[in-house]
């Protein structure tokens, strides 16, 4: 088997763990739009909701140095492309009420509906995305 | 106590996170990319994240959680508008850079400008949202 699958799995259970850890402990759905979306709107639990990011960002900084080979982002250097992204990105999964974590591992696990057609839908519309800027009109 | 959880359950994900690459969005788009050098590495990191909460989700109907309260209850079953509207918007924004909002955040400090950028930007449509989603709902009841 490939050995970046192999990190995939490890990496995905460590994922796991965490919205385990986040649910059993907190009752709470371990989602990352929510989290950081809730201070954003400044809903309640705003200082839990910033000793998990501080976690999510601290923890790459510590191991970083240990798996340098998979510390690089690769984003694109294309500003434009970055903006328009990153607003697609933080009001659709507001809008739609949660993303990759939240709709994806937390819904799909517990065979919640919503997280399973939300997850197809995303899935869905990234591929065509990335069909129709890369191999159609060639801008990523 | 809340805090020291919360720590531990984002110090997990953030670990988790890079050491799947999923903060590297070549590998995100590889995924994506199903017409061209397609790269399966995120679902074996779905399915290696969705293991413990599916047992974590077995465990809760005997338990309470451990700083007191309630476990979520399951979300009501209806397909609305914002749920698709929004999800087609994430998943062009997700395709276009190949970051979701976990990574973008996990990755802030070795991301570069771009990324900081990125995360900016996210958070500016993170408050946008409530009146876009509004918008949507205006629109629906007037079809």
């Amino acid at each position: 088997m490939h050995t970046e699958w192999i990190w995939g799995l490890v990496g995905g259970l460590l994922i796991g763990l965490g919205a385990a850890v986040y649910l059993l402990g907190n009752g709470r759905i371990m989602g990352a739009s929510g989290i950081l979306g809730g201070l954003v709107d400044g809903s309640d639990r705003a200082f839990e909701r910033l000793c998990f990011i501080a976690g999510v960002i601290g923890m790459p900084v510590l191991l970083r140095p240990l798996f340098s080979s998979a510390s690089e982002t690769h984003l694109t250097s294309n500003f434009v492309v970055i903006v328009i992204a990153g607003l697609l990105v933080g009001a659709g999964t507001r809008i739609a009420n949660g993303c990759t974590s939240g709709h994806g591992v937390c819904g799909i696990s517990r065979f919640s509906l919503r997280g399973i057609v939300a997850t197809l839908i995303y899935i869905g519309a990234g591929g065509v995305t990335v069909a129709l800027m890369r191999h159609v009109w060639g801008l990523i | 106590m809340r805090g020291l959880i919360s720590l531990l359950a984002g110090s997990l994900f953030g670990a988790g996170l890079l050491i799947s690459g999923m903060t590297d969005t070549t590998k995100v788009q590889g995924w994506l990319d199903v017409f061209g050098n397609w790269d399966p590495t995120l679902a074996f990191v779905m399915g290696g994240a969705i293991l413990p909460m599916f047992i974590a989700w077995r465990m809760t109907p005997h338990l309470s959680p451990l700083t007191g309260g309630h476990f979520p209850k399951m979300g009501s079953l209806e397909l609305d508008r914002r749920l698709v509207a929004g999800s087609v918007m994430f998943g062009m924004g997700w395709g276009l850079a190949g970051l979701c909002p976990g990574p973008a955040i996990a990755s802030v400090t070795y991301g570069g400008f771009g990324g900081v950028v990125f995360l900016v930007a996210m958070i500016a449509g993170m408050f946008a949202a409530p009146g876009l989603g509004a918008q949507l709902d205006r629109t629906a009841n007037a079809a």
